[in-house]
């Protein structure tokens, strides 16, 4: 490979980037190896290229190029993970997530079906979701799973939903080790949730594509028969002939009402039965009218067929409610899937001996062993092993070991708990810096989150739903077409007897709002679609209708406008500068060091500096010698053999570094701040001071300003201490006096979900922004509930739309969107309603025949429909 | 004109023949994923031949070893 190392010696002179061999993305000066062929940009990428390179998968960069030339590649890192997957081989793992297909095994083997059910082998069939998938060549490559894994039968990949179905021999193979090779090219499984769901809805989607099929046959033959017989009326016809066709329009057109056209009579049935007005409504009342009257006209051989009409009626709606259909399914999948992503696996520790007094001494010994087990698998008092970085997933008490824990995502407070034996500890929470051995008191159902979970469930099923803007006019409309039906009918008994009844049911026929029937809900899928481009999951459509009107927005704090983690947020060199280090070297060494541990402060660190090129820079320079991090709460390290320690300023006083009333001071006003303060010693001197707290996003001021300037009120509710909640309200500039009562910390999940019900009551609509369990009851209660990016698996079940990029933006462009929607359903509805009034009134007098009826009826649909399509797109592009 | 007797029927069993092939494509999921399998084909023959022969060039190196 000599044109990489012609790229390195570049590198050198020109700082030109080296692109990673596997996933093209530049990489960081520090990790080029001159000496290699290859370059990478992380060990995932190096990982990964590695186990393609063996496999003989080669092809799959060739592929990748292809992809990238035409520009549907987004470039990302690969990344692997260690974990052994070994819950997947667990018996209640099968039983939960895999199928079993044995049909086939059964027919290729001789063996008796008595002898298979004994064996624990045979194929099996799994969906699993997979993170990392993004390009044509991912599809590739997972498909070629069989070729390189033996007992592997099929991978199929559907490219969207990031979802693959495997299909395994488990005599050959067992599925930890499938898992692991997808592991090691870069795709962590998860097990999809909700398998049996999906297939129910597949079954669904198919049902209404075949009713889709059937309107279409009817439509198609109903409108050739109609041309015939209008062809018919200007030139010679055979009465025989013209019966002939008319009697099988008859038939067409009754099955296309009884067979496609149900759902419209279903839908108005039910609508009669709830007393809520539905857009079924008045289109049922159209189809009957004009079936009953196209049948008397064919059995009494004179007047109007309406067949065609109808049939092509029953397609067009049809068409139109499969687009929403299909887009609030793909929103409500994707949300689904990313349940996936939560764990479901616990470390599971089994000690031979009965005694686990001193665990990490028998850990020693050996004796115990870990294994991980589906959360399913889990009892009381089990012990259960959690790493640092991994969730618990139990409620219990800690039993060995000393860590920190991050309960944001029940509590929404931002700040660490420390953990030491005896604490209880909550499902759902992180655990922050070392390994801790948990006694489990509650898993699965009875956990604190799952009994939330419970709650919120409850509360989403009574939430009444909200009647669509079309449906309440549909209400008015069938009124309205029934009284002047009613009353064209009166007034031809007068005039005309012999026509009264034909004008009223052309009137009830032209009425039929279809172009309103299809215009919304193509608007509302091109709507959902535009959003989905946006990162944003929609997974209904009176969601955007509601958010078209300015009312109250409610945001939680912590994970939404902040990031959710520690951030570095004050650093400040002291007067009495330790001459050894200028600041950049400073900073450079606490990079090293910090680089070192896991701790959330030292994470933090890190963050901070490696965005410094500058420090990067410098920091190649320092020497790090030995680096010791003590249990205290504390490291201490040598960089060019001095010694630097970090650490809280009671372990810097208990190392006998002296202090002054300087520091002193600087650190009570950092403390003062609702930060967390670390001090920096360097050759026995204090140099620095940190002040750590949870980072603000950087859009969130902007977002902030933005939504007041749309005319919402926005609020803050958050689990965190009111100066804490205050001090980031000024941050986002939300401390005027208006907005004061707004702002409100130290809630409860249970006072979030106070604050909004009784905003409930008022008129105006109540927006609940959240990421955490403790938000879940609050967004399943508010009038639409959005969950953002990084949330916990209950607010996402409990919110109708979910963005999926962090951060306030997308909710501004939601918002934005929302009212364009909405703007365009109301034309719509105008427009389509003026073409009723003028179609009515021609009715009403008697002046209306098939051929205006049929060039009115296209004309109405073509300028709702392309308004709907077209004014979301296009006209979104611009002011988006 | 009474060839119409015939045709007539005849066009409809057609659109009924349509129909049932829809039906059946449906039900054999083949509209379920639209946007995978656009891609599958574009690389699906020629690759593997690639593959298999990668593959026994390994093979053969293993061998050799």
């Amino acid at each position: 490979m000599v044109s990489s190392q012609t790229d390195n010696q570049q590198t050198k002179s020109s700082a030109k980037p080296v692109a990673c061999d596997h996933c093209g993305l530049p990489v960081p000066r520090g990790l080029i190896n001159e000496s290699a062929d290859k370059q990478f940009c992380c060990n995932g990428c190096k990982t990964v290229y590695e186990v393609i390179h063996a496999c003989g998968l080669d092809p799959y960069y060739s592929i990748r190029q292809r992809a990238e030339d035409t520009g549907q590649l987004k470039k990302q890192k690969a990344s692997t993970s260690s974990r052994k997957y070994s819950e997947f081989d667990d018996d209640k793992f099968y039983e939960l997530y895999c199928q079993r297909l044995d049909q086939l095994r059964a027919i290729t083997e001789t063996e008796s079906q008595e002898d298979m059910d004994e064996t624990s082998g045979g194929r099996f069939a799994i969906d699993f979701y997979l993170e990392g998938v993004h390009c044509a060549a991912c599809v590739w490559l997972i498909e070629k799973l069989p070729m390189v894994c033996d007992g592997v039968l099929e991978a199929r990949l559907n490219l969207g939903k990031s979802l693959v179905r495997i299909t395994w021999d488990r005599d050959t193979v067992e599925l930890s080790k499938v898992a692991r090779m997808l592991d090691s090219l870069g795709y962590a499984s998860h097990p999809a949730q909700g398998s049996e769901a999906r297939l129910i809805r597949t079954r669904e989607d198919h049902k209404f594509l075949i009713r889709i099929g059937a309107a279409a046959v009817c439509a198609g033959n109903t409108m050739l028969i109609a041309f015939a017989l209008y062809a018919g009326m200007f030139s010679w016809m055979e009465d025989q002939h013209r019966e002939l066709f008319r009697w099988l329009s008859l038939a067409i057109g009754v099955v296309a009402l009884a067979w496609p056209g149900q759902i419209f009579l279903r839908g108005a049935w039910a609508a009669i039965r709830t007393k809520t007005p539905h857009l079924d409504l008045p289109i049922a009342v159209a189809l009957v009218a004009g079936t009953i009257a196209g049948a008397a006209h064919t059995f009494r051989g004179v007047g109007e067929i309406y067949f065609d009409s109808l049939s092509v009626l029953i397609l067009l709606l049809l068409v139109g409610r499969w687009f929403q259909h299909r887009q609030q399914r793909n929103a409500d999948d994707a949300v689904q899937l990313l349940f996936s992503l939560t764990p479901r696996s616990a470390r599971l520790v089994d000690c031979k001996e009965q005694d686990e007094s001193n665990i990490t001494q028998l850990f020693d010994n050996s004796e115990c062993e870990v294994r991980e087990v589906p959360i399913e698998g889990i009892n009381e008092n089990d012990i259960v092993e959690v790493r640092a970085g991994g969730v618990f997933s139990v409620d219990g008490d800690v039993f060995a070991g000393k860590s920190s824990v991050n309960e944001a995502i029940l509590t929404g407070e931002s700040r660490m708990r420390d953990l030491v034996v005896g604490d209880h500890v909550c499902a759902g929470t992180v655990n922050e810096s070392a390994t801790v051995w948990v006694k489990v008191r509650q898993a699965g159902e009875g956990t604190r989150i799952g009994k939330l979970m419970q709650f919120v469930e409850k509360f989403a099923r009574e939430k009444s739903p909200s009647v669509a803007l079309a449906d309440r006019i549909a209400g008015y409309f069938v009124v309205i077409v029934i009284a002047i039906a009613t009353l064209t009918w009166l007034s031809w008994m007068f005039i005309d007897s012999t026509v009264a009844t034909e004008h009223a049911i052309a009137l009830l026929i032209v009425a039929c709002p279809c172009a309103l029937g299809l215009a919304t809900p193509l608007t509302i899928a091109s709507g959902i679609g535009k959003a989905a481009k946006l990162n944003i999951l929609v997974k209904g459509g009176s969601a955007l209708e509601k958010l078209a009107k300015p009312g109250r927005i409610y945001l939680d704090k912590t994970g939404t406008i902040t990031k959710g983690q520690t951030t570095l947020r004050s650093f400040s060199t002291t007067s009495t500068q330790n001459k050894s280090f200028t600041d950049t070297q400073l900073k450079a060494a606490i990079l090293l060091i910090e680089q070192q541990s896991s701790h959330h402060i030292a994470k933090a660190f890190v963050e901070a500096f490696c965005a410094d090129d500058s420090i990067v820079d410098a920091s190649y320079d320092l020497k790090l010698g030995e680096v010791e991090q003590l249990p205290e709460g504390g490291i201490v390290a040598e960089i060019n053999n001095k010694q630097i320690v970090i650490g809280a300023k009671r372990f810097i006083e208990s190392r006998n570094i002296t202090t002054n009333t300087n520091v002193d001071e600087y650190v009570n006003s950092i403390i003062n701040e609702g930060l967390t303060c670390v001090v920096i010693a360097a050759d026995n001197k204090i140099t620095a001071v940190a002040g750590f707290g949870d980072g603000i996003r950087n859009d969130s001021a902007d977002a902030i300003t933005q939504l007041k300037q749309l005319g919402w009120q926005v609020g803050i509710l958050s689990g965190d201490g009111q100066e804490i909640v205050d001090e980031v309200a000024q941050h986002v500039g939300l401390n005027d006096r208006n907005t004061k009562d707004e702002i409100k910390g130290g809630m409860s999940p249970e006072d979030k979900l106070n604050v909004v019900k009784d905003h409930e009551q008022s008129d105006a609509l109540t927006v609940m922004v959240g990421d955490g369990v403790n938000d879940a009851a609050a967004l399943a209660a508010a009038d639409v509930g959005i969950a953002v990016n990084g949330g916990a698996e209950a607010s996402l079940s409990a919110a109708d739309i979910y963005l999926a990029q962090p951060g306030l933006t997308g909710i501004v462009e939601l918002l934005v969107l929302a009212k364009r929607t909405t703007k365009i359903i109301r034309k719509n509805l105008l427009i389509s309603l003026s073409y009723n009034v003028i179609a009515v009134l021609l009715a009403a007098f008697g002046l209306i025949n098939p051929l205006v009826a049929a060039v009115l009826m296209p004309i109405s649909s073509l300028t709702v429909i392309s308004l709907a399509v077209g004014g979301i797109w296009i006209g979104g592009k611009r002011r988006l | 004109m009474s060839v119409i007797y015939i045709v007539l029927p005849l066009a409809l069993v057609l659109a009924l023949v349509a129909l049932g092939a829809f039906i059946w494509s449906v039900k054999g999921g083949q509209f379920d994923d639209l946007s995978t399998p656009s891609l599958r084909m574009l690389h699906d023959d020629e690759q593997i031949r690639k593959a298999d022969e990668d593959d026994e060039n390994d093979a053969d190196e293993a061998k050799k070893n």
